[in-house]
């Protein structure tokens, strides 16, 4: 099988979730047989492409096109499968990231191809490629065939491993793909980054807080934790409903689904719903006072007492153990 | 403006879902359905588009008939007419995205609208490609939307930040949370939509590219231990935290 590897960039940086999914490539190719080719587009990325033969490409096409700079979902979903073609790749394989989940199921309309989203492992039946993915926010797990001869998978970040192996630089080739203006019919003219916010969906500690919070004010000493442990805040749908905390930070069905190593629910008490996007956490950690509450029954530690005496001091904690005291 | 309106009928959130003796598809008995959250919001996008441009707008959904409880909901909130392409097939996708590509082509929208993501099978896949199919652009997991004569200027949750995206219409929108508050039905319009039409399809199924193997309850956590209760409990958590679980 010859495998396709979208690595996405921002500002020509890769993302982590494109070393995830060059690396679940090549775990796939050794078993197979086959060739790994990651793809990068932008505007200025060659440079750093060679990079991605350490993480397991044989190869890196590269597609540069100063209108390519920022993401655009026609035109890149043009060039991810008229490159597919051409290096007759049977498996694409892109991040189940903001920009993935955007594109990918435009590359598979494009390729005729099926479509197995947000996947949380991938394994090698016979000639099949067997897909695991979450549904209902993880309340259930489908294993799924796509039966078209090419298949597209998005690879939800932060569960397949990543990093450099000892492999040599990848082979980098330039492909020209031609553009018209029809092909940037959605382009993106500017992007807003939040100052320094590190999204929950990115990272790899979460501290959450919910109506056990009392009000938005008190959300600080949730930030102060977080910001301690260089973690993500998160919240309920409780609390974003209430309007104390934005969307963007809400974890659960109707939020982000995460599965960071270490989350820390303090006065969430576990609603079926929140549980659904969190439970597949490394760690969980509970601080909350109901010793009933069901969060309890999936947390790794619990802690029952008042938030507002135990958060405080879990930051002092923190703080004198990684020496920011 | 002419609008169209893609929803589905889905599990309520609050569900516990158990699989079903096929050990492949969940298990419907005594579940209650609504509409899907973020589909709430694209209707509503609609109906604050038509007051202020005029129009129609028009909410489509693929299933069974059980999937008139929901298109009649966005009647309730003040969508002009239904149209539900029946299918009871198991559908992957694709093979929905065909359905409605089909549908949407004859109905030349200037606008189609989506929620962000279905929340049964999550895939957050069909609004992209029933515009890749008709060939139009895309915003997905939008949350500001302006429109402007035949142009749109629309705001997109990225991680960390947002993404501004500028289309010419006809164009697809999927919809998040925070893009509007979305209405409760009056009286007068759940009474109205009694009334109001749905009109039924029958499409030539397309064959689905997925084929779903099982469907497993995710393995049970097992249960973990308290700590200890308040203060007292905060170095022990710290120790365990780096020493056990060597997170921090």
């Amino acid at each position: 099988m010859r495998f396709l590897a979208f690595a996405e960039q921002r500002e020509n940086k890769f993302k982590k979730p494109a070393f995830e999914v060059i690396r679940a490539a090549r775990t796939l190719a050794d078993q197979t047989g086959g060739e790994v080719v990651a793809l990068a587009i932008g505007s200025g990325v060659r440079s750093v492409a060679p990079t991605l033969g350490g993480h397991g490409a044989q190869k890196a096409v590269v597609v540069e096109n100063p209108k390519l700079e920022f993401y655009s979902s026609t035109a890149y979903a043009k060039i991810v499968a008229d490159v597919a073609r051409q290096q007759q790749a049977n498996v694409v394989l892109i991040p189940a990231t903001a920009m993935g989940k955007d594109l990918a199921p435009r590359v598979a309309v494009r390729l005729d191809a099926g479509l197995g989203t947000d996947c949380t492992a991938l394994r090698v039946e016979g000639s099949d490629i067997i897909a695991t993915r979450p549904v209902f926010a993880g309340k259930a797990l489908t294993d799924l065939r796509v039966n078209s001869s090419t298949k597209v998978f998005t690879l939800r970040p932060n569960v397949f491993t990543s990093g450099a192996g000892d492999e040599k630089p990848a082979d980098v080739e330039n492909v020209d793909i031609s553009l018209t203006e029809q092909d940037f019919a959605s382009a993106v003219r500017e992007v807003r980054q939040a100052a320094s916010k590190l999204d929950v969906a990115e990272a790899d500690i979460i501290v959450s807080g919910g109506r056990g919070m009392k009000g938005p004010e008190h959300f600080r000493m949730i930030e102060e934790l977080a910001e301690a442990l260089g973690a993500a805040v998160g919240a309920s749908r409780a609390v974003v409903d209430a309007g104390w905390r934005p969307h963007d930070e809400q974890v659960g069905q109707t939020g982000k689904t995460v599965s960071p190593s270490l989350y820390i629910a303090i006065g969430v008490s576990g609603a079926i719903q929140h549980l659904a996007g969190m439970s597949s956490s490394k760690y969980i950690v509970a601080i909350n006072k109901d010793k009933d509450a069901p969060i309890f029954q999936i947390a790794s530690y619990g802690v029952v007492g008042d938030a507002f005496e135990i958060v405080p001091a879990l930051i002092a904690e923190v703080r004198k153990l990684l020496g920011k005291g | 403006m002419k609008l169209a309106v893609c929803i589905n009928h889905v599990p309520d959130t609050a569900a516990k879902i158990n699989i079903s003796s096929d050990g492949k598809s969940y298990d419907r008995t005594g579940l209650s359905y609504i509409i899907n959250p973020y589909d709430e919001f694209a209707v509503e996008e609609c109906l604050r588009l038509k007051e202020k441009h005029g129009g129609e707008v028009i909410a489509i959904s693929v299933g069974s008939d059980v999937h008139k409880e929901t298109i009649r909901k966005a009647l309730a909130m003040g969508v002009d007419k239904g149209i539900l392409i029946k299918d009871d097939a198991i559908r992957d996708s694709f093979a929905l995205a065909r359905a409605l590509a089909d549908e949407l082509k004859s109905l030349s929208t200037d606008a189609i609208f989506f929620g962000k993501q279905s929340v049964d099978y999550d895939n957050s896949a069909v609004g992209l490609m029933v515009a890749e199919m008709l060939g139009l652009p895309s915003v997905s997991v939008v949350v500001k939307l302006e429109i402007n004569g035949d142009k749109a200027l629309a705001e997109r949750e990225i991680e960390g930040g947002h993404e501004i995206v500028e289309v010419k219409l006809p164009a697809v929108f999927t919809a998040q949370k925070g893009l509007n508050e979305p209405r409760y039905p009056s009286l007068k319009g759940i009474m109205s939509a009694k009334s109001k039409p749905i009109e039924e399809k029958h499409p030539s199924p397309t064959q689905p590219k997925v084929e779903v193997l099982s469907m497993n309850k995710p393995p049970a956590k097992a249960a973990g231990k308290i700590v200890g209760t308040d203060v007292h409990a905060v170095p022990e958590l710290v120790r365990l935290l780096h020493e056990e679980a060597k997170v921090i």
